[in-house]
């Protein structure tokens, strides 16, 4: 059968729809209902979605700006570990490389600096 | 544990690794010089980048040497060397569009484009110098656009292309006046066109699917090689098509055309129009005619009815339209549908003639945009097709250069438009697309009809009392109209030097 190597994952697609299925039906039946207003909100990620805020429906990106920070650095780490490990097999060419990648990231982070990405007020 | 370190030629990468380096340090000169100096660094060094680019571009040219470099991720070919040449050579012209800073103090940018739009600040921010991150973001995009031209393979590909797209996506949002309809400009702009990244990347999984490899040569060689039935093949080219048909703005993936070239800052719509246009054209050429040319038989009526329809839709609303930037912007839709057809040709003489159409165009929709920029009264740019009614008695100079630049549009002889036409047209006739042409030609004629209402609303109305003046253009601006308005003659009346340059170029390498 050529088909065989696809037989679990049709498996693992029946399970994922019998599990959603399953909570979604279950969770009325067996769990607490304690409304308040917070529970019945739109879910906006702590923004208050209405009424829209003074001034316009300004609201702060603090949060995100730190977010967007963290993952620029993330990925960063995510490149440096592998590196690091082989460091001895890939010699000057990668370590050049690897300044120059983390050159290109140092470029962004002195903008974010300088324009006031990191200050919390 | 050994590894291969990828060969790199890079004397090959150095006209983008020349615009990237340039574009880091353009970032890194708006975060340390102060403020009333940057645009001062920024416009030299952006143009220092882009000629330093151009000139090896053509130290490559000359080299005529062919290589695919980077672990086979990026090839340096004619076709190629060409496109590449010239989107730095329109890049060139819109820098100094949006370098512009005469027609309005600050130039067409705005200082802070967070701000909400009509509030206090907004108001206070009109007299302060517009931004000055446009030039590192239009040097990541010509980059990118470069990138997306000579890619060997469909996630490099990829790559250029979300290069290319995000700096385009926050330009569109940067413009002075009109501060709404610029920022509805670029949410439009950014969720349909990560919606179209998101319809490419599916169908490079598809093709991967079906090929097992994602470079040109190897999708070419699966095709020749496989008896698997061609159901991924085709899923994954159709969803390629959609990400890139919606770049080249092709009906019926055109809808964010008109919106986004209305309301994105108008030097940032020319750059747009000519230069992403050249490198959605050169992906799509690349992709269509190295990964599946032996599927052509499979994709031309598909793209045939896509380059007929957009012919049709563009030719038709362009006649409806009453804003100049929206008529220029189906008119820009028609455009990409006489490309398609030079592309669907599928023959050395198609690849040749959508090349010189691309470059011809780009050219004249500069001109053509650089006079929309320079047609303003008190509240900016006067737009509304109803204000031009009479410019031809206030200001005869520019309306004659206008008239010129439509009549290039409308694809009369002695102008570029017609040279260009002519060859996408012989080119699909020889390719056995005949029926195309014939649909070419109609749309032509329908096309010609709101170009020609545009220079008899300007010459034979008169002036009211709201027309607008025509504000004396910059250096800047006065050299982007000279090259446009010159080059637009210059493959109009002697084309010969151009199409040797295409000709030259020769084949794409497999």
């Amino acid at each position: 059968m050529s088909l065989s190597p696809y037989v679990p994952i049709v498996g693992l697609f029946a399970l994922a729809a019998a599990f959603a299925l399953f909570s979604v039906a279950a969770a009325p039946l067996t769990g607490p209902r304690r409304y308040n207003r917070a529970k019945l909100d739109a879910y906006e990620c702590g923004i208050e979605p209405t009424p829209q805020a003074a001034g316009g429906g300004k609201f702060p990106v603090k949060f995100y700006l730190t977010a967007m920070l963290f993952i620029v650095f993330d990925i960063e780490i995510i490149f440096l570990y592998p590196w690091a490990v082989s460091f001895n097999a890939l010699g000057l060419f990668g370590f050049v490389e690897m300044v120059l990648f983390i050159g290109t990231v140092f470029v962004a982070y002195a903008y974010v600096w300088r324009r006031g990405g990191l200050d919390w007020d | 544990m050994t590894f291969k370190l990828p060969a790199i030629d890079y004397l090959a990468l150095a006209p983008m690794l020349v615009l990237f380096g340039a574009a880091c340090a353009g970032v890194l000169v708006d975060a340390l010089v102060p403020r009333e100096w940057r645009y001062h660094v920024q416009v030299p060094l952006s143009l220092v980048a882009l000629l330093a680019s151009g000139g090896f571009v053509v130290a490559l040219a000359n080299r005529k040497e062919h290589v695919v470099t980077a672990g086979s991720a990026v090839v340096i070919d004619g076709p190629g060397l060409f496109l590449q040449g010239s989107i730095v050579v329109l890049g060139i012209v819109a820098l100094f569009l949006v370098a512009e800073r005469r027609l309005e103090p600050g130039g067409a940018f705005v200082a802070q484009a967070a701000v909400v739009a009509g509030s206090e600040a907004d108001r206070k921010q009109m007299r302060k110098p517009g931004v000055t991150e446009v030039y590192p973001m239009m040097l990541f995009a010509l980059a990118g656009m470069m990138l997306f031209c000579s890619a060997n393979d469909l996630l490099t590909m990829f790559v250029a292309l979300e290069v290319f797209s995000l700096p385009l996506y926050l330009l569109c949002a940067l413009a002075r006046r009109r501060r709404l309809l610029s920022q509805e400009a670029a949410v439009k702009y950014f969720l349909l066109g990560a919606f179209a990244s998101a319809f490419f990347l599916y169908g490079v999984a598809m093709i991967y699917g079906y090929a097992g490899k994602v470079d040109f040569r190897g999708i070419n060689e699966a095709v020749l090689g496989s008896s698997n039935s061609k159901t991924l093949l085709l899923i994954g080219l159709a969803m390629l098509a959609i990400g890139l048909l919606f770049k080249v703005a092709a009906v019926p993936f055109h809808v964010w055309t008109p919106d986004v070239y209305q309301g994105a800052p108008t030097p940032i719509t020319a750059f747009m129009a000519a230069c992403t246009k050249v490198a959605a054209f050169g992906g799509l050429l690349r992709v269509l005619y190295v990964a599946f040319e032996r599927s052509s038989w499979d994709f031309r009526p598909t793209l045939g009815v896509i380059a007929a329809a957009t012919m049709i839709v563009g030719a038709v609303l362009a006649v409806t339209q009453t804003d100049i930037k929206r008529l220029l912007a189906y008119s820009s839709v028609a455009n990409a549908g006489y490309l398609l057809t030079g592309t669907l040709s599928m023959n050395r003489d198609g690849l040749k003639y959508t090349m010189f159409y691309l470059v011809a165009y780009g050219f004249t929709v500069l001109a053509a945009f650089a006079i929309v920029m320079l047609v303003r009264d008190s509240d900016g740019e006067a737009t509304h097709l109803a204000r031009w009614a009479g410019l031809g008695r206030r200001s005869p100079v520019f309306a004659s250069l206008f008239t010129f630049l439509m009549l290039a549009f409308a694809g009369i002889p002695l102008t570029s438009g017609f040279t260009a036409k002519f060859g996408v047209f012989a080119a699909a006739v020889g390719g056995n697309m005949t029926w195309l042409v014939i649909i070419g030609v109609l749309s032509s004629m329908i096309l010609a009809f709101p170009y020609l209402r545009v220079v008899v609303l300007m010459w034979l109305s008169v002036p009211g009392d709201d027309t607008p003046t025509v504000s004396v253009p910059g250096a800047f601006t006065a050299a982007a109209l000279f090259v446009g308005v010159a080059m637009t003659l210059v493959l109009g009346v002697a084309p010969n030097q151009a199409l040797e340059l295409v000709n030259d170029a020769g084949a794409f390498l497999r």
